[in-house]
């Protein structure tokens, strides 16, 4: 009576789970600019907010320099503090 | 020792256009008179804030690279602040990262270099910088 199979409700999904990698050592890119808000839009969530380096997958080193130019942008009015649905 | 700064400031919008001129060649006489050197300079002119600074919704931008003094910095930012055209000013210290950007951006704002358009597409040309970043959370 008993199945001795183990049995899914869902079929399971094997996914590939593609690697981050950071984008500045890919591209060879040293320095973040500060005066390019649509740039730094990729960095940032609805809200504004920078995006934490395990969803970018950008390196700490360059994390905190992305963290640097955002912050500058945001203090020339370039992008904003707090909003809602940027992008 | 000359070290290279950069800085962005920000007028306010009431300003006539030959009045945010005589602003501008202030700051740069300023500079020239403090034994710097202006390196570029850029007028973004009227842009929207991205949040009203002082009720005020848009503002005259401008940026002057340059070369001085770290003392003549502090000299400058005062002047900033006793400034009433300035509602806002960022000014710091480049590493050389940034001055070759900078130089990289100006050398291609300037000429467009018309010459090497027939070359073939360059395969480092900024690999996968369009894709978006997918969030997905894993923890």
């Amino acid at each position: 009576m008993a199945n001795k199979e183990i049995r899914f409700l869902n079929p399971p999904t094997f996914e590939v789970k593609k690697k981050k990698y950071c984008r500045f050592k890919k591209a060879g890119i040293k320095y973040i600019d500060y005066k390019d808000p649509e740039f730094l839009k990729r960095f940032l969530n609805e809200q504004g907010k920078i995006l934490p380096r395990r969803i970018t997958g950008t390196s700490l080193k360059f994390q905190r320099k992305v963290a640097q130019a955002v912050k500058r942008a945001r203090h020339l009015a370039l992008l904003p503090y707090v909003t809602d649905l940027l992008k | 020792m000359l070290r290279q700064y950069e800085t962005v400031f920000i007028l306010t919008p009431v300003l006539s256009d030959v009045q945010m001129k005589e602003a501008v060649a202030k700051y740069r006489d300023l500079i020239l008179a403090g034994e710097g050197e202006i390196v570029y300079e850029e007028d973004w002119g009227l842009k929207k804030l991205a949040y009203p600074i002082q009720k005020k919704s848009t503002g005259f931008y401008h940026l002057i690279g340059f070369k001085a003094t770290p003392d003549f910095v502090a000299r400058l930012e005062l002047q900033y602040r006793r400034d009433e055209r300035v509602i806002r000013f960022l000014t710091f210290a480049m590493d050389k990262h940034a001055i070759a950007y900078a130089e990289k951006r100006n050398t291609k704002s300037k000429d467009p270099v018309p010459v090497k358009e027939e070359k073939p597409a360059p395969k480092v040309k900024k690999p996968d910088l369009d894709d978006d970043i997918d969030i997905d959370e894993e923890d």
